[in-house]
């Protein structure tokens, strides 16, 4: 265990102290306490951070399930740094503002702390993680945390079907991730990506290669909301705001992104990757910027912008993974530039979006709408938030002075990489780009002036807004700020970020000795790149001003409606037929079902028995049967006969206890006294148990019952009373193995018990035991519930 | 159980009876680890003296006399058990070692203290809850 491993489960440790604080201090907001981790863990990862020099990458590992090849193995490089830096940065502040946003008198907070905090250490450990496997649970965990965190407000129907919708699209696409994982695990026989990146050569000619490759891009795409699983993303919204600026923006739909990149060593260079990664990435900028336009909630924009975004930085990464194609290699210092623009992109996606969330529930604080179409006119009460919001959005858009202006610049000179250096008609790249930038534009004006310009309407909003607390604008502050840093100090992390991720994500693009440093910049003099954002700027313009005339184009194209709707036709149908196969067997009778069990036990016991040839009768080793045993068996048949013909319910159950009295009387005779008490008790018990739920049966005798069902059942009884019996005589003949009980013979010395049966529950075999007393407590809790629920039932009707 | 019946013989023997069962029973969980018994068997000794006090007298006066939520004692029945076995790590071992040694103490002697008797403990609270649990719920399920 090193420091590393204690900062991965730090957020851990504090989960099940949250509620303890929540309840002991309850007039002070739990927000204070969680604040402390992501602060800590900041400051912790930052001393591992230099402006002059990138991290030396340091790998820990502790071993964890080293029979199965499972290390805890925690890898640092630039990369997971600036992850790190991300998760808990952006953590901070996005709990910083939870503080004041989530009340205290009404919220449970521990609760979303706890899941927070969840999310947290499953964000780290993804992003630190080595070892595919360990990657893979911190990665569902992510998914789960989600789920509970969109599910947060439960009592709102949108907000479960948003957190089960996103729960089953990251969960399916999380499975093919993990067999992809396995492909790679049995082509290499490594679970390590270290080891991985190593053996590519041996690893690209084996002929899974390919589809391990594809079930993997499916885990990233499905998390990272990429076309056409993207669908998940704008139901996300029914979280509470911090939330959705924190897992559905900065951090939680970028591990798709962190994958493909830390991936990209592996795969890249391979044209499936290429072509897969870039138009899927493509596509999924101009759908989500075009429908992003249409929305007229201000939450569903972002979620739409945010899917934008993130397909803007995977077909960076498709375009910049051909710098390790061995057909380019002239050029893969020019494909390195799309890596770098994908990672300074994301950063900025990051911090303006994070930025841009958090003031768009602000307006919902303080107004009660975020409906563009009810909000206008802010402008004048609430300046500080309509200079955050323009900053976040115009750096968005693209434009000077902003952060996001310079990346843009970049992603339009990485996708016009791919016609000038491959084929010309590779040149739709840039065009989708260009045209999707245009959108890009137009709903960021629509996010600044649809709320702050326009007619002020404060008769269509819930209540009198004004400016937002100063505890609450913290955080935007220093976001804003951090936007407009990053456009005139962009180089201030190109040394220790920027270039070694680049060099972490495409290491075969700089054999020893190549020299290649990152220079941003953000005038580059009159090229192409300036000429498309101006005209994004000309064409957004126009488009933003006429837009109630172009609009109802989205009313021929349904495009998002039909994902959807397949998405829930999908849905009901499984139910559907789910429903069927089950009514169609379970028909709620016992008869029927025990019919089921004693079927299934004939035939694959009995048959088993017979195709095997396994029976098997040797009475030499037998010993003499007493005449009181006669006895015992002989009342034991009686009183099973007796069961079939008598009409009363009480005598059977009586007769029933008497076989299982005799059992126990058996074990006596055999001198197994823990088995004879267990017996006798368990059958006084359960005649009781019997009795009571006799009381409560229909009075009538016995069921009348048609002849065939009759002749059915003794078939069946029948066929069971052979098949144990023959299995019972066979067991007596065989002698397949050296029998264990040797071993527990020594258990006064091992276990320092003289009673071997019971050394053998609490010690040999506690583990057996242990979750036998699972069992039957959940079957405890499964029959009180059965009944208490019942009557929940029958009192709501 | 809806209607009350008043043994007086039964409930005279019982009051008798379950203090005899509930001593052996307890009797029979610590003896375990060298003679017949165990959690198992002793917390359904307990859970059948219980049950004799329900048949005897109504549902009502028992729950006065013996106000126990068995769904909890059973819960805990099962964390007594997994925490015994969580133990073992706190000492390096793999999940669930027990371990034993031998004490001198006052009026008894040399005993032996095993963590196998706590491990044995938590078996009989979940055992003795369990049951209760099913047989309370059944019976008090009179509608």
């Amino acid at each position: 265990m090193t420091a590393l491993h204690i900062a991965v489960l730090t957020p851990f440790i504090a989960v099940p102290l949250i509620p303890i604080l929540y309840k002991i201090l309850r007039r002070i907001h739990t927000g204070w306490f969680v604040l402390l981790v992501p602060l800590a863990l900041l400051f912790f990862f930052g001393t591992y951070f230099s402006f002059q020099e990138p991290l030396e990458p340091v790998l820990y590992s502790v071993p964890w399930i080293p029979t199965l090849d499972i290390h805890f193995t925690v890898y640092l490089d630039s990369l997971s740094l600036l992850f790190t830096l991300l998760i808990t940065g952006i953590g901070t502040l996005v709990v910083l503002y939870s503080i004041f946003y989530m009340s205290m008198d009404r919220e449970k907070l521990h609760l979303f702390y706890a899941y927070l905090m969840l999310f947290m250490g499953a964000m780290l450990g993804s992003v630190l993680s080595d070892n595919l496997l360990v990657l893979y649970s911190f990665w569902e965990l992510t998914s789960v945390s989600s789920f509970l965190l969109i599910a947060y407000w439960y009592q709102r129907k949108k907000s479960r079907y948003g957190a089960q919708k996103a729960m089953y699209i990251t969960m399916t696409g999380g499975f093919a991730m993990l067999l992809g994982f396995i492909i790679l695990y049995v082509i290499s026989g490594t679970l390590s990506i270290r080891e991985l990146i190593s053996m590519t050569d041996m690893l690209s000619q084996h002929s899974l290669f390919i589809p391990a490759m594809f079930f993997i891009m499916i885990g990233a795409f499905t998390k990272s909301a990429q076309f056409p699983f993207h669908i998940w993303l704008p139901d996300a919204m029914e979280a509470p705001t911090p939330v959705s600026a924190y897992l559905h923006s900065a951090t939680m739909v970028k591990a798709g992104v962190y994958l493909v990149a830390r991936l990209t060593p592996v795969f890249g260079g391979h044209l499936e990757w290429f072509w897969t990664i870039s138009i899927v990435g493509i596509i999924t900028m101009f759908v989500g910027s075009f429908i992003a336009v249409r929305q007229t909630d201000l939450k569903a924009l972002l979620a739409y912008s945010t899917i934008s975004q993130l397909g803007l930085i995977m077909s960076l990464l498709g375009v910049g993974s051909m710098s390790l194609n061995p057909q380019y290699s002239g050029s893969s210092m020019v494909f390195a530039g799309a890596i770098l623009a994908a990672v300074f992109h994301l950063i900025n996606h990051s911090i303006f979006k994070g930025c841009l969330f958090m003031m768009v529930g602000i307006l919902d604080h303080e107004t009660g709408t975020r409906d563009i179409r009810r909000l206008g006119g802010l402008m004048h009460v609430m300046p500080i938030s309509f200079t955050l919001t323009m900053i976040g959005g115009f750096s968005m858009a693209g434009l000077p002075p902003f952060g996001g202006f310079i990346s843009k610049e970049m992603f339009f000179t990485g996708m016009l990489t791919a016609p000038r250096t491959m084929s010309d008609w590779l040149l739709f790249l840039p065009i989708i780009a260009w045209v999707a930038s245009v959108f890009t534009f137009v709903y960021c004006m629509i996010l600044v002036f649809k709320a702050f310009a326009g007619p002020y309407q404060p008769e269509e909003l819930e209540r009198k807004p004004h400016e937002a607390p100063i505890g609450m604008l913290i955080s935007p502050i220093v976001l804003a700020a951090l936007v407009l840093v990053l456009f005139f100090f962009p180089n201030l992390l190109t040394t220790a970020i920027l270039e070694p991720s680049v060099k972490a994500i495409i290491p075969g693009a700089f054999p020893n000795g190549v020299q290649w440093h990152a220079h941003l910049a953000a005038w580059h003099g009159p090229n192409t790149e300036l000429f498309m954002t101006i005209g994004i700027i000309v064409f957004g313009t126009l488009l933003y001003t006429y837009y109630t005339k172009w609009r109802s184009i989205y009313h021929s194209l349904p495009v998002k409606l039909t994902i959807n709707q397949l998405y829930d036709r999908g849905l009901v149908g499984m139910e559907r037929v789910a429903g069927k196969v089950t009514k169609s067997y379970m028909l709620g009778t016992a008869p029927v079902y025990l019919s089921y069990l004693f079927i299934f036990l004939v035939v694959l016991v009995g048959g088993s028995l017979l195709l095997l040839n396994g029976f098997h009768f040797d009475p030499s080793n037998d010993s003499d049967i007493a005449l009181y045993e006669y006895m015992l068996g002989f009342i034991m048949v009686a009183a099973s006969i007796y069961i079939l013909f008598t009409k009363s319910r009480l005598l059977s159950i009586i007769s029933v206890s008497v076989v299982g009295y005799i059992v126990s009387m058996f074990f006596v005779i055999f001198r197994a006294p823990d088995l004879a008490l267990t017996q006798l008790v368990v059958e006084t018990i359960s005649t009781s148990l019997f009795l009571l739920c006799f009381y409560f049966l229909p009075k009538v005798s016995r069921m009348i019952t048609p002849v065939k069902l009759k002749i059915g059942n003794a078939v069946i009884a029948l066929a069971v009373g052979t098949t144990l019996t023959l299995v019972g005589l066979s067991a007596q003949g065989h002698r397949l193995f050296e029998p264990i009980s040797e071993y527990f013979k020594d258990s006064y010395t091992l276990a320092g018990a003289k009673n071997i049966v019971n050394s053998i529950l609490v010690d040999f075999r506690a583990f057996d035991t242990m979750l036998e007393i699972v069992v039957l407590f959940t079957a405890g809790v499964g029959i009180y519930t059965l009944i208490k629920l019942r009557h929940a039932r029958s009192d709501e009707q | 159980m809806k209607y009350k019946f008043t043994d007086v013989i039964l409930q005279t023997a019982t009051k008798v009876l379950v203090f005899i069962i509930m001593t052996f029973s307890i009797y029979v969980l610590f003896a375990g680890h060298h003679n017949p018994g165990g959690g198992f068997i002793g917390g359904l000794i307990t859970a059948s003296a219980l049950v004799l006090l329900y048949i005897a007298f109504d549902f009502q006066t028992v729950r006065e006399i013996l106000p126990v939520d068995f769904k909890l004692l059973a819960a805990a029945g099962v964390i007594v058990s997994v925490l015994t076995g969580t133990a073992s790590f706190l000492f390096d071992v793999p999940f669930l070692s027990q371990s034993f040694t031998y004490v001198d103490l006052p009026f008894l002697g040399k005993t032996e203290l095993t963590s196998a008797l706590i491990f044995d403990l938590g078996v009989y609270m979940t055992v003795v809850g369990t049951t209760l649990t099913i047989i309370t719920s059944i019976s008090e399920d009179d509608k």
